[in-house]
């Protein structure tokens, strides 16, 4: 982080006077307070979830994320079936992502005609952009149907009984569920973290990697020993910052997860995650305690993407705008 | 024995794993496009085959009735046209103290971080946020808390691009303004802003492809409307939400309207993304 001087700012100018300058300690401290809204407006998320959530969470104690029950007619509520959900999918998601995105960057970095670079990249940066619901509505009406037929039933019939295969695979092959809502969450946020570590290989000088072809480095060597672990701890940002999308996404799994919130048997069977939970009941709920227990897993929900995102920026530094 | 060594020896070996890693990159991408350009296919041929006049001269239907997206149109323009009114100046001011202002104590690297981590927080949890201070007070959803959740979603975006647009500008335009003897905020008004005016710009258009299709915050702050209004204090209709509505709903022509709906989202994202390309090539250039 450059200090003041380096980067030219003006404050040792600020005690000169001229026509205008009385407007300047004005100037100064509106800059000053729209920053501070920022952090306030983090900390109000932080304080709002915490006090809004705190009495589900003393009602419950721990209770409140061990126990799977989630029943707003009794008014009684476990959150540990959108928690494992919320975890269980982003993971997933992860593990399907990141080899196809890592991949991904580096055929578009090492191995792809010059012709085609440009436009590739280009066309992987603006999916990048596409809004969550477009790739939810995708899942819901063409990924789901075509999942039922051709995977889950099938998967299904060949898992003999009794063995963990039937176990892992359970549940009804209606194309919507836990492992239906990874893949459209990998499939969500694959040209993301692409499009990051394409950006991170394009910031390695040149002559590294022509040092690594001249002393007889074969593409994958060249890949493998010396531009990877050039930008590894961006790269593991990078992989965070997508983890954190996928975390806190709502749309694209809430139309194919299945929406119930006891813990999943198998990857066929519907679930939830936390933000599914909260856009699924928010609004329509009525008891004092059902909205305290939602915006206790809100809570939840933001402490662990605050550590992720917050690791990722570690790892990252200052200089991705991704 | 003595062929087999040749075909196993280290270069070989060395050669087999490269080719195969090659081959396994050029498979990736392959099937990494493919997919997406499923996702972009069925967007376009659902979206333009419910796409008619109607979707922008009526409102939304009730079901069975024939109708279209005019008010969740109009209403998501309000929205967004709000909440970049909001964002655009909270993102330039902070964005400028961060750059000019801040002494780079504890309290800028405090604020600089926040905001990182606000760039990429989940959405849904600022529109609790937002529930908690705007609707639960104001005993009703409304316009106003739907554009302050965008507000919040988009102004991160624009205080990292105004900070580091502002950082790259050389000092000489700083010194330029003092050795005329003009007081520090004119100096930033009138040239540092007017010089870092087209990366400011870009990072706007950033926020707004990017708000244009956000969901979750709107669900529980402006909610939905079925009917046409502008009114500030109470739920307005939106395309995302609409969209939502209407695609988990059982009839056929909400459903039509849901993908004309997010072909329109589509659209509008994809070409204020490559406006932005343009620009920013045509301000290397």
């Amino acid at each position: 982080m450059a200090n003041t001087s380096a980067t030219g700012a003006l404050l040792p100018y600020a005690h000169k006077r001229a026509r205008g300058a009385g407007f300047e300690s004005f100037f100064h401290y509106a800059c000053w307070g729209a920053a501070t809204t920022l952090l306030c407006a983090m900390a109000g998320i932080c304080v709002l979830l915490a006090v809004g959530g705190w009495p589900a969470i003393s009602t419950f104690g721990l209770s409140f994320f061990t126990s799977t029950v989630w029943n707003p007619v009794t008014d009684v509520y476990g959150g540990a079936g959108p928690i494992l959900g919320t975890l269980i999918t982003s993971v997933i998601a992860l593990l399907v992502a990141l080899p196809l995105a890592f991949l991904t960057a580096v055929f578009l970095t090492e191995f792809c005609p010059h012709r085609l670079r440009r436009p590739i990249g280009i066309a992987v940066e603006l999916l990048a952009g596409i809004p969550s619901i477009v790739y939810g509505m995708w899942g819901l009406f063409v990924f789901a149907p075509l999942f039922a037929i051709y995977i889950e039933a099938p998967v299904m019939a060949w898992a003999a009984p009794g063995t963990i295969w039937e176990r892992l695979f359970s549940g009804i092959p209606n194309g919507s569920g836990v492992l239906t809502a990874s893949i459209i969450l990998a499939i969500m946020i694959l040209p993301f973290i692409a499009a990051t570590l394409r950006e991170l290989f394009l910031t390695i000088p040149p002559r590294v990697r022509e040092a690594a072809y001249g002393v007889g480095c074969t593409p994958l060597e060249t890949v493998w020993s010396v531009t990877l672990p050039y930008v590894r701890r961006s790269a593991i940002g990078a992989v965070m910052l997508g983890l954190g999308r996928a975390l806190g996404e709502t749309m694209a799994v809430t139309f194919v997860i299945g929406n119930s919130h006891h813990l999943p048997r198998g990857l066929f069977d519907s679930g939830a995650t936390i933000s599914s939970t909260i856009a699924n009941e928010f609004a329509e709920a009525t008891s004092a305690m059902h909205i305290s227990a939602l915006l206790a897993l809100g809570f939840v929900l933001f402490l662990i993407t605050f550590v992720v995102l917050a690791l990722a920026r570690a790892l990252l530094g200052h200089g991705h705008t991704a | 024995m003595t062929g087999w060594p040749n075909i196993f020896n280290r270069r070989n070996r060395r050669r087999f794993a490269n080719t195969l890693f090659v081959a396994t990159c050029t498979l990736a991408t392959i099937l990494a496009l493919i997919v997406l350009a499923a996702i972009l296919f069925s967007l376009l041929r659902n979206g333009f085959g419910s796409l008619n006049l109607a979707v922008f001269t009526q409102d939304t239907p009730p079901p069975g009735g024939v109708g279209g997206l005019r008010n969740a149109i109009l209403g998501s323009i309000l929205l967004c046209v709000g909440a970049m009114i909001v964002a655009v100046a909270l993102g330039i001011l902070a964005g400028t103290w961060l750059a000019e202002y801040s002494r780079e104590n504890w309290y800028a690297k405090t604020v600089r971080f926040v905001n990182d981590v606000l760039l990429s927080a989940p959405s849904i949890l600022v529109g609790l946020f937002v529930y908690e201070i705007a609707v639960r007070p104001l005993h009703s959803f409304s316009t106003f808390a739907g554009a302050i959740a965008l507000a919040l979603i988009a102004a991160p975006i624009i205080t990292r691009t105004t900070e580091d647009v502002l950082r790259l500008q050389p000092r000489t335009l700083r010194e330029a303004g003092i050795g005329l003897g003009t007081p520090v905020w004119v100096t930033i008004r009138r040239i540092l802003w007017k010089s870092a005016a087209g990366g400011i710009l870009t990072g706007a258009l950033l926020a707004f492809a990017r708000i244009s299709g956000e969901t979750a915050p709107l669900l529980f702050t402006s909610l939905n409307n079925q009917f046409f209004s502008l009114d500030l204090l109470k739920p307005i209709a939106n395309l995302p939400v609409t969209i939502f509505t209407f695609a988990l709903s059982a009839y056929d022509d909400w459903q039509h309207l849901a993908w004309a709906g997010a072909l329109l989202i589509a659209i509008s994202v994809l070409g204020i993304n490559t406006l932005v390309r343009v620009l920013s090539a045509r301000g290397r250039a």
